[in-house]
């Protein structure tokens, strides 16, 4: 039996290159950004001011930071999804990136007006802004889950939430394009959340179908 | 760890699998087979030791089907150990299997290959010798090679209880004299 298993597998044997897991995790995500700023043309729209908010910093900022996160998740995705995957400095410098800006949203807040306060926490799109992400980040999430599938994570939920986190960052920084808030802590709450939620959508996903 | 020979070995065969070479491939999954078996044996209670060669397959289909997960950088026995244990540990879940050692025992697939920790072999003969040769030879039998107690008593034509009661003094008498006292 197991002889004939292995006289099997032995036929089937195609080489595999060094660069396969990458290739198919980044090669998915990639893909599926793609699709979703396409959704997001369609659907929102660029935001009109484009060509004055590349001269902003709260443009960049929003720019940097979920493309930060979406980098730190496909690195910990990357590493989580082998069998004897471990990683932890990802998540901690996705923990420091959201503190600089919880503490550039507080220098923003102490030197603005007393009227312009809660507009620059609650912005005139907080209700919409974390659903947008989701949805921009869900194709993401799908296409690294089906690539995950193939792989080997060692704990499925978190190779799941780590996928997810990257869609959610994936999703946000498509979605920075269309939003024109400027709020610094607007972007630390409602974007965190709905790339944390992303990340939750995720590991749910992965304790189901990502088992192996 | 890279100077393990077991570990060089396997590793190189993987290397050259990964790169296509069908025979390191057949090699490597037979040699895989044989270290398999009694690792899995020695996990399961002996009313599921037949679910070791279940486990066996199950582990090399996954080794076949996800061998791009393993990082060419990396020790290949880490790599394989953790597919392994991943294995056992979804298949106990599935099946509500009773264990032998805890989950989070994380004794690793090379300690009873034969090539490996001649020293402690040495040792272990050693101990052993201070045993009658029957009770050395069934404890030998089920907590070595990993065969089961109605195996083991099956060889010397005694009853499973017999054997049990054999193997529970030698090891008693065992801990007595080399564990300090200390008796479990």
């Amino acid at each position: 039996m197991t002889d004939e298993l292995i006289a099997r597998l032995s036929a089937d044997l195609r080489p595999v290159r060094r660069t396969a897991m990458a290739r198919l995790l980044l090669g998915a995500t990639i893909l599926t950004t793609i699709v979703a700023a396409l959704a997001m043309n369609m659907w929102l729209g660029m935001r009109p001011d484009m060509d004055a908010a590349m001269g902003t910093m709260s443009f960049w900022t929003k720019f940097s930071y979920t493309l930060s996160v979406a980098l730190l998740g496909a690195v910990a995705t990357l590493a989580l999804a082998r069998p004897d995957g471990r990683i932890r400095w990802p998540w901690w410098l996705a923990l420091g990136l959201l503190a600089v800006l919880v503490i550039l949203g507080f220098i923003q807040l102490s030197r603005a007006e007393p009227e312009m306060m809660m507009p620059l926490v609650m912005g005139g799109t907080a209700q919409v802004c974390p659903w947008r992400i989701i949805v921009l980040g869900l194709p993401v999430l799908l296409g690294a889950v089906l690539a995950l599938r193939r792989l080997a994570p060692r704990s499925p939920t978190l190779a799941g939430f780590a996928a997810g986190i990257m869609a959610g960052g994936a999703g946000a920084w498509v979605y920075s394009f269309a939003c024109a808030e400027t709020g610094m802590m607007f972007l630390a709450l409602w974007y965190t959340l709905g790339i944390v939620a992303v990340g939750v959508l995720g590991a749910l996903l992965g304790r189901f179908l990502l088992r192996w | 760890m890279q100077a393990d020979p077991t570990e060089t070995r396997l590793r190189d065969l993987m290397l050259a699998s990964l790169d296509g070479d069908a025979a390191a491939y057949r090699t490597l999954l037979a040699e895989l087979g044989r270290h398999l078996r009694p690792y899995f044996i020695r996990r399961l209670t002996p009313a599921f030791a037949s679910h070791a060669e279940d486990l066996v397959q199950e582990t090399l289909l996954a080794i076949h089907t996800r061998r791009m997960t393993y990082d060419r950088a990396r020790p290949f026995t880490a790599w394989l150990h953790a597919v392994a244990h991943h294995k056992f540990v979804d298949h106990v879940r599935r099946q509500s299997i009773r264990l032998t050692v805890p989950l989070e025992d994380d004794a690793p697939i090379f300690a009873h290959d034969d090539s490996a920790d001649a020293l402690a072999r040495r040792d272990l003969d050693a101990v052993l010798d201070t045993v009658p040769s029957r009770t050395r030879d069934l404890i030998r039998r089920t907590r070595v090679d990993g065969a089961s107690v109605a195996e083991a008593a099956a060889v010397h034509g005694m009853s499973e209880t017999a054997a049990k009661v054999s193997i529970h003094r030698g090891l008693k008498s065992l801990a007595a004299r080399f564990a300090g006292g200390r008796n479990d």
